[in-house]
């Protein structure tokens, strides 16, 4: 895809409404997220962040007490309209700020989303599972023992394998809810030039509660506040105090939250 | 200086007190398992032998080995095992993995629990008349074990469903969002991590179904038969029966008979629970997370 080709809305929000049993996390949420960005969403605990990406591709189902209410649009066509849900989610990768390594081998791990592709090709999975392991900056320190478990890794290891196995599915749309939290700095600072470098191919929504990681990945930010979406601006603007709410200055410039 | 109060070693006491209690109770458990094996062993040891686990009873069951009884067992219990492992295994991964949490599952979930608490002897009654009599399988090892099957099917299905649900929600909720179906997590994640705690289940099944009585008693044991079972539509002998004919029914029976025939009874259940064992034993070694 050019560079050059005016931004398209991969992702299209309108009247986002989620609720626990009775309890609203998110109310009317309109927004669109465009492709090939780092849509940053900041925001302390229980603003309605994590709820977010949860309705981007259909997890609410997993979670019997959650509602959700409007529309969300993937690709242009709204996310409920797909039939095949298992087809939505595989374009969509997720990563949670808690890692999970699968209990199976680091390769069976990143491998086993292009196998449930229907992929059997062993060198065409062996290539996979480096190219993906290699960019979420693992392959150096794993690609000796493949055949260990994933869950046996350390934190730090299990979430860059999670971000590869997510990165396995090829998505379209990459969900990251605050994946450095169990990640060390460094490592973390690698996964960020990782994202900054997938940015060409991938639309990154990335869910944060440091500012500052959104400020030095996200080109636009959104900033929700228990439950409403207070606004949404370049990030630079949002960090340069041009904005639109004066509780929005005072979250980033670390007054509270 | 630091020194420890009054409440600190009043509390240091209750704690030698309580945990001194605790292990007495457990010490307790030992006695009665003890006293049996060391009984059945004294008063039956002298009746064992190659012979006696390979010859037919004979003398009006005063004298011989207890071989059909041996081989009857071992017949019921494995086509027991083949009816209700699928079915168990099966629903129970349904109401794990597939049913919403709603009333129906939660009437499901009491029948499973109530259908445990039936006493054998009803399930024996429900087996004649609905598998000797409405299913015409006659009094066959067919009939018994379909009995058995059914008086054991709650057993399986509990276990496995505890397994199922001790692997965590989140490699379910990975798997899922991967676009992975629920079939592709229960195959891949799922069944491969709980597969140790089913086949425990299914094992303290089959140890439970070789000393049941009364379920075989009016649809598929007979006292005496001077042949082996061809197939599963003939009757058979069951150890279980048979040292309840031995014990109470057949007078003159010289002493160690009846002993070495529980001997041999309790020494299959052993030895399924010590495979059970051991296999956990492996099993855990390998454990993933």
């Amino acid at each position: 895809m050019s560079v050059d080709a005016p931004a398209r809305d991969l992702v299209r929000v309108r009247g986002l409404t989620i609720r626990y049993g009775d309890t609203a996390a998110l109310s009317d949420v309109s927004l669109s997220i465009r492709e090939h960005e780092i849509f940053g969403i900041i925001g302390p605990a229980g603003s309605g962040k994590t709820s977010f990406l949860r309705a981007l591709n259909r997890m609410d189902e997993f979670t019997p007490a959650m509602t959700v209410d409007g529309a969300v649009e993937f690709d242009g066509k709204n996310v409920r309209d797909w039939r095949n849900a298992y087809a939505l989610r595989s374009r969509i990768g997720v990563v949670f700020p808690l890692p999970v390594g699968l209990p199976m081998t680091i390769y069976d791990n990143v491998a086993l989303s292009p196998r449930l592709r229907g992929i059997r090709r062993r060198s065409e999975l062996d290539e996979i599972v480096e190219r993906c392991l290699t960019r979420a900056a693992l392959w150096d320190e794993v690609k000796d023992r493949l055949d260990s478990l994933g869950s046996l890794l350390s934190g730090g290891q299990q979430q860059r394998l999670t971000i590869a196995r997510a990165l396995s599915q090829e998505p379209q749309l990459l969900l990251l809810d605050e994946f450095s939290i169990a990640v060390d700095p460094v490592t973390t600072m690698r996964i960020e030039d990782v994202l900054k470098e997938l940015k060409q191919e991938v639309t990154i929504v990335l869910v944060t509660n440091l500012v500052q990681q959104a400020r030095r990945l996200a080109d636009r930010t959104a900033f929700f506040l228990m439950g409403e979406f207070v606004e949404l601006a370049e990030t630079e603007q949002l960090f340069t105090g041009e904005v639109a709410d004066p509780r929005t200055r005072d979250y980033v410039e670390g007054r509270f939250g | 200086m630091f020194e420890a109060t009054e409440l600190n070693d009043r509390n240091r006491r209750a704690e030698r007190l309580w945990r001194w209690l605790f292990g007495m109770m457990t010490g307790l458990l030992i006695v009665p398992v003890v006293l049996i094996l060391g009984v059945l062993i004294v008063k039956g040891g002298p009746a064992l032998s190659i012979d006696f686990l390979f010859t037919e009873p004979t003398d009006g069951m005063r004298a011989g080995g207890v071989f059909p009884a041996l081989i009857g067992t071992i017949w019921l219990v494995a086509v027991a095992l083949l009816v209700s492992v699928p079915i168990g295994v099966a629903a129970a991964v349904y109401l794990s993995e597939y049913a919403p949490d709603n009333w129906l599952t939660r009437l499901i979930n009491l029948c499973i629990i109530n259908l445990a608490g039936v006493p054998s002897i009803v399930h024996a009654l429900f087996g004649v008349g609905a598998f000797v009599l409405f299913f015409k399988f006659g009094i066959s090892i067919l009939a018994a074990s379909c009995t058995l099957a059914v008086l054991t099917l709650p057993v399986v299905i509990v276990a496995t469903r505890e397994s199922l649900q001790a692997v965590p929600q989140a490699f379910r909720e990975a798997c899922w969002n991967m676009g992975a179906t629920r079939w592709q997590t229960i195959r891949r994640v799922v069944l491969p991590n709980s597969i140790s705690g089913i086949l425990t289940g299914v094992i303290l099944e089959v140890s439970r179904t070789t000393g049941e009585t009364a379920p075989i008693m009016f649809t598929g044991a007979v006292f005496l038969l001077p042949f082996l079972p061809q197939s599963v539509f003939d009757p058979t002998m069951a150890m279980s029966l048979h040292l309840f004919v031995v014990s109470t029914q057949v007078p003159g029976v010289p002493d160690e008979l009846p002993y070495g025939v529980a001997l041999v009874l309790i020494g299959m259940v052993l030895c399924m629970n010590a495979l059970s064992i051991a296999f956990r034993v492996y099993l855990r070694g390998k454990k993933k997370w």
